[in-house]
């Protein structure tokens, strides 16, 4: 689908009460939801100060603990493969390493990210429809 | 209206875009890395997305397009001058802050645009009009221009690619070197054959146009004192070559630059050797060097052309562009006596101030200067009533900058600027003193 109807699309939903809409053309479709006021803490580092020098990038995130899947790309976050189906994966959820555990839309392009650990899902760090950042924590696996 | 803009840069232009954003009423919306997560900037945008890699046109797009930007500034350097991703940018509805993705390859073939410049009027050096693909062709060119020559990439920039050839010995493995290079830092392997001027001023002319035809001119910088093909020093307006003589170039460029229909900021930059001014190439983006260019005309280039974006007019005509005074910009640069980068945490930071000093800088004190990134960390910039009062005001202004933790480059500007033959006007490309 031609990205700027995407875009489009979106602006119309802002000037509406529309909190979400969907689309089908052909075999492509898209839903936009409109995205919940707080998304996520911005990934800002405090200013450094020179008595606590840091060598690694500052988490101001709260840490999760077990095994964080990081977002490879900027884009948007789908916890399922088309709206309707069931999610990849639920908190509690064993997984094998391999396991396709959401989508990340980027360029129209849907990217799977699959899970690099087998285990338990312990948390799912992100809400679905929503957009994401380069790196952002998604999954922890226990 | 464009209400919301998208930062595609790093450092101390990403920080000089945002004031302009925020003095225009504009919102901001700044991507970084996570090695990035630093900088000032981040701070006081509206919004701020991690991305992958500067150079992630899709990631960049993307941050864009889920936080409803709709244009976005791509700054110098990284994507700026890259065709496509200004047409991506426009693809995803928002508005590239720059010229077309036409004109952008248009200019950026540096073949295509000597032959360009030489259709409309504008001399160009001795050398090649078509790529050269064979060690025949780059002989019979040769032959015809003299030695020394220069080899340099079609596609390329800041210095790579680039190869001085002083004989005819030489010229085929330098010509088999500079195409490799093009290769590997361009993706394209076409190269083309200059005469080699060896005491030439680097001069250039600031352009600004609405893409429907009209465009000013802001005067012409001096950039001739360089090393390694890259820029140190930088002055308005140009002050070794007559004003007359000036004043027809920079008229000349505007002229050309309406005649292509251009849109936005872009600088041609020129040789100037025994009286003549030769053509060396087309930035279609804002320069590192444009404060210089704000302090004597008094004109925020980089609102400029966030109201032509906006507007598709100029904000200003040529008769309101006045030259006032003289300015000199000193890159300060986070590396060694001998080039190499020096990364590492500030400690410490004294700054320079008072009337005419200004300081682009995205630097503080805990900082870190990341080793993945351009070692450019400030920009020293003042402005005086002519040339000797500016000099005497950058030679304070670097003595007062100290900066702490790291090596720079400052007390080689503090010799450079005391040289006599800077302070006496008389450098050239080639001039090194150390």
């Amino acid at each position: 689908m031609d990205i700027r109807k995407v875009k489009k699309l979106i602006d119309l939903m802002e000037s509406s009460d529309i909190s979400e809409i969907e689309i089908k053309e052909g075999e492509e479709s898209v839903r936009i939801t409109r995205a919940s006021a707080s998304v996520t803490p911005p990934m800002t580092a405090a200013m450094t100060t020179l008595e606590t020098p840091v060598a690694a990038p500052i988490e101001t995130v709260q840490k999760p603990s077990g095994h964080i899947v990081r977002a490879p790309m900027v884009g948007t976050f789908y916890r399922a493969s088309s709206p309707g189906s069931p999610s990849f994966v639920e908190v509690g959820m064993r997984i094998k390493e391999g396991d396709t555990l959401c989508i990340i839309e980027s360029m129209k392009m849907m990217n799977q990210v699959v899970a690099d650990k087998s285990g338990k899902i312990e948390a799912i760090l992100v809400e679905n429809e929503t957009p994401i950042e380069f790196d952002q924590p998604l999954f922890t696996i226990s | 209206m464009l209400d919301r803009i998208l930062i595609a840069n790093r450092g101390e232009i990403a920080l000089r875009i945002l004031r302009a954003c925020q003095q225009l009423g504009k919102q901001t919306v700044a991507v970084h890395t996570s090695i990035d997560s630093g900088l000032p900037h981040l701070d006081l945008a509206d919004e701020t997305v991690c991305i992958g890699h500067y150079l992630s046109a899709n990631d960049i797009v993307m941050a864009g397009l889920t936080r409803h930007c709709d244009a976005v500034h791509p700054g110098y350097g990284l994507l700026s001058e890259n065709a496509e991703f200004a047409l991506l940018v426009e693809q995803a509805g928002m508005t590239f802050i720059g010229p077309t993705p036409e004109h952008i390859a248009q200019l950026g073939d540096k073949v295509r645009a000597r032959k360009t410049f030489a259709k409309l009027g504008i001399p160009i050096l001795p050398g090649s009009i078509e790529p050269v693909t064979s060690v025949s062709d780059a002989l019979t060119i040769a032959s015809e221009i003299g030695y020394p020559l220069i080899i340099k990439a079609a596609f390329g920039g800041g210095g790579r690619g680039m190869r001085r050839v002083n004989n005819e010995s030489e010229l085929g493995a330098a010509l088999n070197l500079a195409m490799g290079e093009a290769q590997a830092g361009f993706g394209r392997s076409e190269v083309f054959i200059e005469k080699l001027l060896t005491a030439a001023r680097h001069i250039e002319v600031q352009v600004l146009g609405d893409g429907n035809g009209s465009c000013v001119h802001l005067g012409t910088r001096d950039c001739s004192v360089q090393r390694r093909y890259q820029k140190l020093i930088e002055e308005s307006p140009a002050s070794s070559v007559s004003k007359v003589d000036l004043e027809n170039l920079a008229d000349k460029c505007a002229a050309a630059m309406a005649s292509l229909s251009y849109r936005n900021a872009a600088t041609i930059e020129f040789l100037f050797e025994n009286g003549e001014f030769y053509f060396l190439e087309v930035n279609t983006r804002l320069q590192v060097e444009h404060p210089v260019t704000e302090m004597v005309t008094g004109i925020d280039l980089v609102a400029s052309q966030l109201t032509v974006a906006d507007t598709n007019l100029l904000p200003f005509d040529q008769s309101s562009v006045t030259i006032s005074g003289h300015a000199i910009e000193c890159r300060i640069l986070a590396e060694d006596a001998l080039g190499q980068p020096s990364p590492g945490l500030i400690s410490g930071l004294r700054l320079p101030g008072g009337p005419g000093v200004r300081l682009d800088s995205h630097i503080y004190v805990g900082y870190r200067v990341p080793h993945q990134y351009d070692s450019l960390i400030a920009k020293l910039v003042v402005h005086g009533e002519n040339r000797p009062m500016a000099l005497a005001r950058m030679k304070l202004a670097l003595n007062e900058l100290q900066i702490d933790g790291i090596v720079t480059n400052l007390e080689r500007l503090k010799r450079l600027t005391e040289d006599l033959n800077f302070v006496n006007d008389l450098m050239n490309t080639n001039w090194n003193p150390e």
